[in-house]
């Protein structure tokens, strides 16, 4: 706190040249879409300068692995004097994912949550269409998948699992 | 405005519950009936874990010891922990671990919910981000109580054993004492007594679906929150602290 406060604020071209740095940032659990493209960072603060993050599971195992790529790309992008910091509130939610990264799940073959899916309906009783073939024949086999953020759906038109964004 | 001193014990409550549950679920890991469910349970021990990493390092922060929420899990004994004693039982098999899932995270989701509302605004953001994730257990549990209640005979028979046998340990999550009446009234913890009749309207709208009666009322047991634990808890904590007390320094 007290280095961020004594640091000279961030300029607009500055704060452009952070966010680009962190746009490269992969997710260490699906590294097709970036830290910024899942909403984990959640901006950059001017003055004190500071980039904000946010977990997306308070349990999330990858959150420490985020931090530390975030501050990789900043060291490395001549912000070593910008501090990390993590919010909690307000909480992360899957409407904080961007379109561009919605396709890179989709072709990833993860299911993204429909845009502002997890402000209506926390269940998701609306269709879910398959990533591979575009079916809307699907089904929940397991709320809990493979990370704490994912669920496991079949699509029963071409019958292959696939993971699907919990929305949240 | 200085800390109300009873903070300090409540997050360690709030921490301990979700510690404890959370390390007992990782004993299902690789041993449960069928992989979406060990998936289903890993899953939700991590939540509770996450959370009361969350819960016991503003817990530390507020006693101002330096003691963050590793050194609260793995260095504190058994006699200063202050979970409730419904997380500590043995998983017993899955349908008593469906039934302790069930209840508590009923009562939690109720929990959580009125404190977002904290005037402890640190306190109110864990909640609000918890509460997402425990609204997910609720839904889990309810649905195996009523797949194991409305199921085969003996699944039905098991599931009302681990109802009775847990019912036992409710009341106790509904306890308040001076220590939470006076947050209470400050507005940072809220009247657990309050929430009583959602959580029963609650378990009796998933009972009734389950087509199963009500749990046998036995006696009721309680003393987590002053430190008077089952034998159960020293047993956990001997598994889950063994590492950092054997190598007080090691890190990965």
């Amino acid at each position: 706190m007290t280095v961020a406060a004594a640091a000279t604020p961030l300029d607009a071209a500055a704060e452009g040249r952070i966010m680009a740095a962190l746009a490269a940032v992969p997710d260490p659990e699906i590294p097709v879409i970036s830290v910024v493209d899942l909403g984990i960072v959640r901006g950059v603060r001017a003055d004190p300068p500071a980039v904000l993050i946010t977990p997306t599971y308070s349990g999330c195992p990858a959150t420490i692995a985020i931090e530390t790529a975030v501050r990789v790309a900043l060291d490395a992008a001549g912000f070593a004097f910008v501090p990390v910091e993590t919010l909690l509130s307000p909480p992360w939610t899957t409407d904080w994912i961007s379109e561009q990264g919605r396709d890179r799940l989709r072709e990833y073959g993860i299911a993204p949550p429909p845009r502002g899916a997890a402000a209506r309906s926390l269940r998701g009783d609306e269709p879910v269409e398959c990533p591979r073939c575009g079916s809307t024949d699907t089904m929940e086999v397991s709320r809990f998948g493979s990370t704490p953020c994912k669920a496991l759906w079949r699509c029963r038109s071409c019958l292959e699992p696939f993971d699907r964004f919990k929305c949240h | 405005m200085a800390a109300n001193p009873h903070l300090f014990d409540y997050l360690l409550r709030l921490g301990d519950d979700g510690l404890i549950l959370g390390q007992r679920l990782t004993e299902w890991c690789g041993h449960a009936p069928a992989l979406e469910v060990d998936l289903g349970l890993a899953n939700l021990g991590l939540d509770l874990i996450g959370q009361a990493t969350l819960l016991l390092g503003l817990a530390g922060e507020v006693e101002g010891k330096g003691r963050d929420a590793d050194r609260l899990a793995f260095h504190r004994d058994v006699l200063a922990y202050r979970n409730c004693l419904l997380v500590e039982q043995p998983n017993g098999d899955f349908a008593q671990t469906i039934a302790r899932q069930f209840l508590f995270s009923t009562a939690r989701h109720a929990l959580l919910e009125g404190l977002t509302a904290s005037a402890e605004p640190r306190l109110a953001e864990i909640a609000a981000k918890a509460v997402k994730e425990v609204r997910y257990h609720v839904d889990l549990a309810a649905d195996w109580v009523i797949r194991l209640g409305d199921g085969t005979g003996e699944s039905r028979r098991r599931m009302i054993e681990g109802l009775d046998w847990f019912w036992r340990f409710v009341d106790e999550m509904f306890d308040m004492d001076p220590v939470e009446q006076a947050l209470a009234a400050e507005g940072i913890a809220v009247d657990r007594t309050a929430l009583r009749p959602g959580f029963d309207a609650k378990v009796n709208a998933v009972l009734t679906e389950a087509t199963l009666p009500a749990p046998v009322y036995p006696r009721a047991v309680r003393g987590g929150r002053i430190g008077h634990h089952t034998e159960h808890l020293g047993h956990l904590l001997a598994t889950m602290q063994f590492l950092p007390r054997t190598y007080p320094e090691a890190v990965w």
